[in-house]
């Protein structure tokens, strides 16, 4: 069962929601993008039914909102450490069937790859999750071909139709919330995509040996290591911490995480001047066969969530899906 | 419900300093749990950072932890810790697990700092040379001033048939001269199905030690090897260490060869 409402009636529904909680979606940046004159479509905080960005696909996933760009540890002084706060309001994000199956990625890794991340746990048991119906693919997508375009595992879901939010919801709170403010119920399901332009296919014979293969040559000089394709995908959760000091008095500082990137330099430099995948091909290897290949040995399911956030961003027009699509190729060159 | 936060270190306190060479010491420290050898510590340096640093000796209250002065954290642990307390977080990895290792032929090569992480289980069987059928060690450095646990060294020669030598040294030395992988043609070995072996050190000589264990017949399955890798985290989570689906902090350092040789980086 669901609800048909218009905004004004929404934004009383949020205005009661950001009582309890924080409310995250895709929001715009005016002005905010990479070339002049270009908005960013990001994650931030919203108020407002008319602040979320509905027609466009996010460039930043959802993630930065479960796992901070920056993130402060701990704070020392000479003889202590004190952990830092964690904000105590339960949080809604608003994300498409993608990125719920990129959350169920970020899980597996912070609750499950090792013990559980301390961080990541107590921000995780505060959210919950708003479905952003798909009425068609955006370019790149290849959520079809990852099995990524449908989900069932929300609290409410939401299509924009015109004037109109359809809007489904499991939640039994908020389904209250959602009476109370004379609605009328009708049965609503939430949009989602049956095809996509872009489609891969992972070679169901594919083996690290597609290590050795010659498809990785051409990154070397095409890809510029700029990271960008990591920091905007919704299953990257990989970190570096540093160290800060306040300069006004040296002896007291913070911890804190930072993400980090597998295809920029320093991701694996050790002492005495040593570092791994050295060549940016290599580090395009590494990061498709995670995603596509050994992520999967690890879990029983493949990591990309088909996207296409990565293949948007590359300022070198590189494609990851076209990538994943010479994977075939690369076995039988290897086989040879 | 309780969680527990892993990035936070705890202070440990600095029980004794042992000077091994300029830039190598051996940190003793105050430690109660269970530990394996092979495993480790983040020693962590607030404004400097953490280091990943094997533990290199297990005692009933303390465990050593073997530094190389090479960088920001560890110069700085050599510069303003001694005397003192360290802050540690660990233990992480999987440790060597000694039992493999009983009732076999068991051959341990080292290489350098590379005889921290594997001192453990050298002490190990020194201790109960009954548990073994024989043990043999090579131990090699680059030069007689850079030996690390010289008197271990000579401890261990009490039951295990131990082999000291360095890459370089003045003919006035009476140092056994040459790369480690010289002396494993020349193993007396009874049954080399029934042989374990060790290998760790720097990657080059883990490589050439590891084919020449092959070439004299030792089966993959029964060699073991420490793979060092950049670490963060120490817990399956920043991704530094990863190669192939393996995770080096979780679900190594130790491998054996036969999933070592496939990490290909
Ligand atoms: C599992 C494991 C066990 C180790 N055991 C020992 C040991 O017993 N004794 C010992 O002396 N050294 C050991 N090392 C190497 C030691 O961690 C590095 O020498 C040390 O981190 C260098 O830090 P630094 O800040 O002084 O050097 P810098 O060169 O200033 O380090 C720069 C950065 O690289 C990182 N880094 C540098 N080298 C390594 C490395 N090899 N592994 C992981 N991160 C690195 C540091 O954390 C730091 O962020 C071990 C490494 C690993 C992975
Ligand atoms: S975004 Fe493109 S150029 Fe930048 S690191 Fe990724 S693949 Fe390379
Ligand atoms: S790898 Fe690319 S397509 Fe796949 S989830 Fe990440 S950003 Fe999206
Ligand atoms: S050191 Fe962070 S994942 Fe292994």
């Amino acid at each position: 069962m669901g609800y048909v409402a218009k905004n004004d009636i929404l934004d009383l529904f949020i205005a009661q929601l950001t009582k309890q909680y924080l409310i995250f979606a895709p929001k715009r940046f005016k002005n905010g993008g990479i070339y002049s004159d270009t908005d960013c479509i990001r994650y931030g905080e919203v108020t407002s039914i008319d602040q979320i960005v509905f027609d466009e696909k996010s460039e930043y996933s959802f993630k930065e909102t479960v796992l901070p760009v920056i993130q402060t540890l701990f704070f020392f002084t000479e003889g202590s450490t004190k952990e830092a706060d964690i904000t105590q309001k339960e949080i809604i994000v608003f994300l498409r069937s993608c990125d719920l199956h990129g959350m169920k990625r970020l899980d597996d890794m912070y609750l499950h790859n090792g013990p559980a991340d301390y961080y990541y746990q107590q921000i995780r048991s505060k959210v919950k999750f708003v479905l952003i119906g798909c009425e068609h693919s955006f370019e790149n997508c290849f959520c079809v071909s990852m099995g990524t375009n449908r989900c069932e595992n929300y609290e409410m879901s939401i299509d924009k139709s015109g004037e109109n939010y359809r809007i489904n919801c499991k939640n039994k709170d908020w389904k209250k919330q959602l009476s109370d403010l004379n609605l009328a119920e009708e049965p609503v399901a939430p949009s989602y995509v049956t095809e996509n332009l872009i489609q891969v296919s992972i070679p169901g014979n594919l083996e690290f040996t597609v290590a050795q293969s010659k498809i990785w040559d051409e990154y070397d000089s095409r890809c510029i290591n700029c990271g960008r394709c990591n920091f905007v995908c919704p299953t990257c959760t990989c970190f570096s911490m540093q160290d800060m000091y306040y300069s006004d008095n040296g002896k007291v500082g913070e911890r804190r995480r930072v993400w980090a990137s597998c295809m920029v330099d320093g991701f694996t430099d050790v002492a005495g001047g040593g570092s791994y995948r050295k060549k940016n091909g290599q580090r395009m290897r590494f990061k498709v066969l995670h995603k596509v290949y050994d992520y999967k040995k690890r879990n029983g399911y493949h990591m990309c969530v088909g996207c296409g956030r990565c293949d948007d961003i590359c300022p070198e027009y590189i494609s990851f899906s076209n990538c994943i699509n010479k994977l075939s190729e690369g076995m039988k060159e290897v086989s040879k | 419900m309780m969680l527990q936060n892993d990035y936070v270190p705890f202070p440990s306190e600095i029980k004794d300093i042992i000077k091994h060479t300029d830039i190598e010491y051996t940190f003793r420290m105050s430690y109660t749990g269970e530990i394996k050898p092979g495993q480790f510590f983040e020693v962590s340096i607030p404004k400097y950072g953490e280091s990943p640093i094997s533990v290199s000796g297990i005692g009933k209250d303390f465990i050593d932890l073997t530094i190389r002065r090479v960088g920001k954290v560890t110069d700085e642990v050599f510069e303003n810790y001694l005397g003192d307390t360290l802050l540690l977080r660990g233990p992480y990895g999987n440790g060597f697990d000694v039992n493999l290792y009983k009732n076999k032929e068991l051959v341990v090569i080292a290489g350098g700092t590379g005889l921290s992480p594997v001192r453990g289980v050298i002490d190990y069987f020194s201790k109960h040379p009954k548990a073994v059928k024989n043990m043999k060690v090579i131990c090699g450095f680059k030069t007689p001033d850079d030996i690390l646990f010289l008197n271990d060294i000579e401890c261990w020669k009490k039951t295990a048939n131990v082999i000291l030598t360095v890459d370089n040294a003045d003919e006035t030395s009476n140092y056994n001269v040459g790369l480690v992988t010289k002396y494993i043609p020349g193993l007396r070995l009874n049954d080399k199905n029934n042989t374990v072996a060790i290998v760790v050190g720097p990657p080059a000589m883990m490589k050439f030690s590891v084919q020449a264990l092959l070439n004299i017949g030792i089966p993959e399955e029964n060699i073991w090897i420490s793979q060092e890798r950049k670490m963060c985290c120490g817990l399956g989570k920043c991704g530094h260490c990863k190669i192939g689906d393996v995770y080096v902090c979780l679900d190594g350092p130790v491998f054996n060869y036969t999933k070592g040789k496939t990490l290909i980086d």
